[in-house]
């Protein structure tokens, strides 16, 4: 096993060098002059190229290019112009909380869309068959700036249940010390109750607008692989030995169809961690996605590299869970050495 | 990692207090009135101003955590909202100041009681270290510098702990006040230097997300893209102690939702709203004010590029100027948020800056101007402008394209993304554009070097080159006499209005939308508002 994802990580850094000059040559293609952007507001020409070779950005392409593959190796990613920090801090300080809103919000995806997708294959053409179509259709139909401004709007300006989208806390908190970056489980290893609570309401609804988003793929992907599996041969076969419909329904039927379910977990996953920006945006909430557009927006190099690098990394990372996971829910598709 | 074990009743607590509603104790509503909120669009990229890139917000960051030698008085404006008064200098870290008999030095004498945040006297060795560093670090401070005639590090001169003298190349009237803006601020030099290195002799890695400073207001929390907040140095000695004890200031990028915010009363303050939003919240009778300062020295403009045909032509460029539909871009693109820079009935006369021009929109006149520019049929051009002013400039731009097609000339509309505006810029081949320029220190003279002068900053962005007019700008700097510096003024102003290189619109305001129990909002020139006059009732 353990060979295995040495074998499978191995064979992952060819693609990540690949990643590495790919982001190098496309966001020095993008159009925009960093150095403009940078001399501010009183910016003359002369200010300008000052700039320009403070950043480096005089030198030829091959040696900027040299630099950063000899900082990368050094463990230095760069710093970020319009923040003015280490890329790597910011993204480490971003991570968790892009990490967090998703898990929550595929956490409660999976909750509801699981359940809705069996109950709607078990019984095909009922009203909660209906009900499953309705919701995935409206969760996919609406973009998820526009359910979370509605959100917002409905439950924290107009009811008031939900508390102000202004990020991961209340603002006249403080965050908690800081050991995983997840606010929920930092202020419980705390003990600070308080905290615990704005961070999970401050969720509530940034969580909600993912999940709706998500939820269709999943649901309907259940319904469809159930369905499948139910019309199968030694689904009859189980029900004609007299086993309860209840084992038929999961230690049978929904074991077999979670193969599918998985992938399509894992597509989402990796779209929702790279594409909840707009969400971010509306909600305040300081992840990696709208960082990376901001500095996308800047001509901002170093960010866009490792926020790139940083996602093809996960992705690395999380088709590995994924196909282990697959080896646990079925035999055969155990990874061979 | 090691967990620690989690007792159930702390969960249950947790999932009851989910449930129950906020609750507020009498600490927590005192610790409100003295808590000011902020949410903006962006926030502070770093706390260093003088830093490679500052951004706008990082002004606001010196202003409160840094103290200048001098600061600006104040004035009630007509409308009964408070503004600095840039003729009027106040000590701040200096007690007294006096200019030499010749006019080409000037000593202050600091205070003695002043310390900065970790306890350290301030000297007048830190003040010659800051300037020196503001002309070192090129790019932004040291060209803010010299537009003071700032130059050159011998000009300063520390000549005891409490006397610092300031030796002038020439007599510039915007040196003085070149000393009282947010890159004059006073550094802790002896805190400063313990982290700078050999490749970083002005430590500005380390200033960039640490601060040295001795203002009014400490850094309490910094999360560059999510949050500041402030809290107040109660040993402040250059000012009156401001009342507020902190600020937060959050970073939320949407403009709804911190209208939201506002009208339920979670945050205090907002700015950098739609012109739209702020109409609508100052016409509302509830619990949001807006105050509205027109912006100085500043305004939204049509530039045509004057050294290439078709524009290269001045009766072409006062047909554009007779055509643009400045009544419905003041009513649609503007929301009325703006004071309007045309259809003067009378001509120039004063050195008032920025003043109205006397063209309004006259179809007939336009028409016949091209006639005798030769230009009946018409031509094609773009018009371009900067994406990032989008929510002004797109609908600015609709009009205008509409308004064009009346005299022939067909153009197409060209976004500019906000990274590539400055670059565009840069280039000088727009052929028209929509932007919006201001300058800092008020004066016209310096607003028409970035603007209309042969040296040809980025901001000259229709490269217009007039010997005669240079002349006027440069003399009007210097000009000792108020009589001959208006005539200079006018004169500049005159030729700017008849050539019409730029075609002025409108002068855009700084709203500031708050509580109705935040009081104290005073203008400044750099934008920010100086929280350190501000309090809640």
């Amino acid at each position: 096993m353990l060979a295995t994802i040495l074998k499978r990580l191995l064979g992952a850094v060819p693609n990540l060098i690949g990643v590495v000059i790919v982001t190098f040559l496309l966001t020095r293609a993008l159009p925009g002059d960093p150095a403009a952007f940078f001399a501010g507001p009183a910016g003359t020409a002369e200010a300008v190229e000052q700039i320009r070779v403070k950043l480096g950005l005089d030198k030829p392409l091959f040696e900027q290019f040299f630099l950063y593959v000899r900082d990368l190796a050094h463990g230095d990613w760069g710093n970020s112009l319009a923040t003015g920090q280490p890329v790597l801090t910011e993204l480490t300080t971003r991570l968790p909380a892009s990490l967090e809103l998703t898990l929550v919000g595929l956490v409660v995806a999976v909750v509801v869309a699981i359940p809705l997708g069996i109950l709607a294959a078990t019984r095909p053409g009922s009203w909660i068959d209906h009900l499953c179509r309705a919701v995935a259709t409206a969760g996919v139909s609406l973009p998820t700036f526009f359910t979370g401004l509605l959100l917002a709007y409905v439950f924290y300006f107009l009811l008031g249940w939900a508390p102000s989208p202004l990020g991961r806390l209340d603002p006249y908190l403080t965050s908690p010390p800081h050991v995983t970056g997840f606010y929920l489980i930092d202020s419980l290893l705390a003990r600070d109750l308080e905290v615990f609570v704005s961070a999970a309401k401050q969720l509530l609804l940034p969580a909600l607008t993912l999940a709706l988003f998500v939820l269709a793929p999943l649901a309907r992907m259940t319904r469809a692989a159930m369905l499948g599996v139910l019309s199968a041969d030694y689904i009859r076969t189980a029900r004609a030995a007299g086993l309860s419909g209840s084992t038929v329904l999961f230690t049978y039927a929904f074991r077999n169809a979670l193969l599918p379910v998985m992938t399509t977990l894992g597509m989402v996953f990796s779209f929702l961690l790279g594409s909840n920006v707009l969400v971010e945006k509306v909600f305040a909430w300081p992840g990696i996605g709208s960082f990376a557009i901001e500095a996308l927006v800047a001509s901002d190099y170093a960010p866009v590299q490792g926020f790139v690098l940083t996602m093809a990394l996960l992705y690395v990372f999380l088709n590995l869970a994924i196909d282990i996971a697959y080896g646990i829910v079925d035999p055969r598709m155990r990874l061979h050495a | 990692m090691k967990l620690y074990p989690l007792p159930k009743t702390l969960l249950l607590s947790a999932c009851m207090a989910l449930m129950a509603g906020p609750t507020t104790s009498a600490h927590a509503q005192d610790r409100r009135m003295e808590t000011l909120v902020v949410a903006n669009e962006t926030g502070p990229n770093m706390l260093d101003i003088h830093g490679v890139g500052a951004n706008r917000p990082s002004y606001g960051v010196a202003w409160l955590v840094y103290d200048r030698l001098m600061t600006y008085g104040k004035k009630k404006m007509p409308d009964g909202t408070s503004s600095y008064d840039y003729t009027k200098l106040e000590p701040e870290l200096a007690v007294s100041w006096e200019v030499a008999k010749d006019g080409m030095s000037v000593v202050f004498k600091l205070r003695t009681d002043a310390k900065f945040h970790d306890g350290t006297p301030v000297t007048a060795k830190d003040v010659k270290w800051s300037y020196d560093r503001a002309l070192a670090m090129g790019g932004f401070p040291t060209f803010q510098m010299k537009a003071g005639s700032l130059e050159k590090p011998e000009q300063f001169e520390a000549i005891d702990d409490q006397t610092f003298k300031v030796t002038f190349l020439r007599k510039d009237k915007m040196s003085l006040p070149n000393m009282a803006v947010p890159v004059a601020s006073i550094y802790n030099s002896t805190l400063a230097k313990k982290h700078a290195t050999a490749s970083d002799p002005w430590a500005a890695t380390w200033l960039k997300n640490n601060t040295a400073g001795g203002g009014a207001y400490k850094v309490a929390s910094y999360k560059p893209g999510q949050e500041i907040v402030y809290e107040r140095y109660d040993e402040w000695k250059s000012g009156p102690l401001p009342k507020l004890r902190r600020i937060i200031q959050r970073e939320v990028p949407s403009a709804g939702n911190r209208r939201a915010l506002l009208s339920k009363g979670d945050i205090d303050i907002t700015f950098e709203m739609p012109p739209k939003d702020f109409a609508e919240m100052a016409q509302e009778k509830s619990n949001v004010k807006v105050a509205s300062t027109p912006i100085e020295n500043s305004m939204w403009y049509v530039g045509m590029l004057s050294n290439k045909p078709p524009f290269d032509n001045p009766k072409v460029r006062q047909a554009v100027a007779h055509v643009l539909p400045y009544d419905k871009i003041m009513a649609n693109a503007l929301y009325g948020r703006a004071v309007p820079l045309f259809g003067a009935k009378k001509p120039v006369s004063g050195t008032e800056w920025p003043t109205a021009t006397a063209y309004a929109t006259d179809v007939a006149k336009a028409r016949a101007l091209m006639a005798e520019a030769g230009q009946s049929a018409g031509f094609a051009t773009t018009i371009s402008f900067d994406l990032g002013q989008g929510t002004v400039s797109e609908p600015m731009a609709v009009l205008i394209q509409e308004a064009l097609a009346q005299i022939n000339i067909k153009t197409t509309i060209n976004k500019v993304p906000g990274s590539n505006w400055r670059a565009a810029l840069l280039k000088k081949d727009m052929p028209l554009i929509i932007n919006r320029f201001g300058g800092w220190l008020n004066y016209p003279e310096y607003f028409f070097f970035w603007t209309y002068h042969g040296q040809n900053a980025v901001f000259n962005t229709m490269s217009y080159q007039n010997p005669e007019m240079d002349k006027l700008i440069e003399s009007a700097r210097f000009e000792p006499d108020s009589k001959k510096y208006a005539q200079m003024v006018k004169g500049f102003i005159d030729i700017a209005y008849t050539n019409v290189p730029r075609i002025p619109v409108a002068q855009p305001m700084m709203d500031v939308a708050m509580r109705r129990n935040v009081q104290g909002y005073t203008y400044w020139f750099h934008l920010q508002p100086d929280y350190r006059q501000m309090y809640k009732q």
